[in-house]
């Protein structure tokens, strides 16, 4: 078959919602796109662990501690589940890490902000997973069979991280005025950085039209990012917070809120690694990785002793 | 001293005893036993399996989507494969 005719394969699977499968062809600019897309959903994954992880020995209750370690372990396995899914685009393991650790690769802005108190592992999980959830939810459908699956896996995770967040939250809201004093700082400082999570707004978006007639994608950044404030509003509303955003109000017209922005200007600044943390972030995993590299070496060679060899 | 992520294994895991192995992803591991572990703690975080079997990626045979037309050609014209194929007289029960 000529390349025509693949193309014709393709785009016919695609109009029939059918999904593409790693050894089906595939157009290069939707490989390379995929490739970007999924090895940096992995990355944040990864580095996700870190603001979190910050408050392992911290936490509260040994509750709160159990919960959170289970929390950070997951988002580990969503890492290597995306992982896989972007390998199997012909992109090795080690050239992603490569690309995180010498910090060439993206991965979401988010986490270049600081855990400063316990609220903010609360808001985390009821703000920063939910957003991730509505994302995420959606890319199950996403037209790529590799990660189409890793999403339905993490979907059913990821309501575990939200549900314990929120509940955190709630403990601090009815609690005493200082902790309800604490739950509204950490509202206010991760409510915009949360909204930035689905990306630049559309009018500015330049792999949108791509992703989106693709279908890796289903829904614009600006959809997304409505849903999620229609969504949030009456989970802020009963904790007795305020969502720190004088322009918010309800459009009866188009059933939804009416919400302020996100400063774009932080957003790029940040992805370009001026955020506060970002030297931190990136620091931490390659301590992290170097660290482990005897525990990596020893593996090895215990592979290639094993009688076998089928790891050799 | 190479320093890599060791072989890509796949995983496939059964529910509950009687059913199929399912597969259900990947793990890097570089013997046996490490990918057992592994896929355990990726893929049974939440009891989602009694057993679990890893393959080395490589070992793997697949079908070529290419020719997914002419591989599976031979079932298409075969309906007499198939139950609703016959004719069976009410009255006799279910069959
Ligand atoms: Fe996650
Ligand atoms: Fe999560």
């Amino acid at each position: 078959m000529d390349t025509a005719k693949f193309e014709e394969v393709f785009e016919a699977k695609l109009a029939k919602n059918d999904f593409i499968e790693p050894k089906d062809w595939m157009p290069e600019n939707y490989r390379k796109h995929l490739i970007r897309q999924v090895s940096q959903h992995a990355h944040s994954e990864i580095v996700g662990m870190l603001p979190e992880g910050n408050w392992i020995t911290r936490a509260p209750s040994l509750r709160a501690k159990l919960v959170l370690l289970a929390k950070v372990q997951d988002e580990g396995g969503h890492g290597l589940y995306l992982y896989t899914a972007a390998e199997s685009l012909g992109i090795s393991r080690d050239e992603m890490l490569n690309a995180l650790l010498t910090g060439k690769a993206k991965y979401s802005s988010i986490f270049n902000y600081p855990t400063l108190t316990w609220a903010d592992i609360g808001a985390i999980g009821w703000l920063v997973d939910g957003a991730a959830i509505m994302n995420q939810v959606m890319l199950q459908r996403s037209s790529y069979g590799p990660y189409s699956r890793a999403m339905v896996r993490i979907c059913k995770e990821e309501s575990f991280h939200q549900r314990q967040g929120y509940e955190s939250i709630t403990h601090l809201a009815f609690g005493t005025p200082e902790q309800k004093a604490m739950a509204q700082d950490a509202l206010n400082r991760w409510w915009f950085p949360t909204l930035m999570m689905f990306g630049p707004p559309d009018r500015e978006s330049p792999n949108s039209e791509n992703a989106l007639k693709w279908r890796i994608k289903r829904e614009t950044n600006d959809q997304l990012r409505q849903r999620f404030v229609n969504q949030t509003v009456k989970q802020v509303e009963y904790l007795g917070l305020t969502v720190p955003d004088k322009h918010l109000k309800w459009n009866e017209a188009k059933q939804g809120y009416d919400f302020s922005e996100p400063d774009w200007d932080e957003f790029k600044n940040v992805i370009k690694g001026n955020g506060i943390c970002n030297k931190e972030r990136l620091a931490s995993r390659n301590k992290a990785h170097s660290e482990g590299a005897w525990v990596r070496a020893a593996a090895e060679a215990y592979g290639k002793k094993q009688p076998e060899k089928e790891a050799a | 001293m190479s320093d890599n992520q060791g072989q890509l294994w796949e995983v496939f895991v059964q529910k509950k005893s009687g059913q199929p192995f399912v597969h259900c992803g990947n793990v890097h591991a570089f013997d046996k036993e490490m990918a057992l572990q592994n896929a355990r703690d990726v893929y049974t975080r939440r009891n989602e399996g009694m057993a679990l079997w890893v393959v080395l990626s490589t070992a793997i045979v697949a079908s070529s989507p290419e020719d997914i037309g002419s591989f599976f050609e031979p079932a298409n014209d075969k309906i007499f494969r198939h139950p609703t194929f016959y004719q069976i007289p009410d009255g006799v029960g279910h069959m």
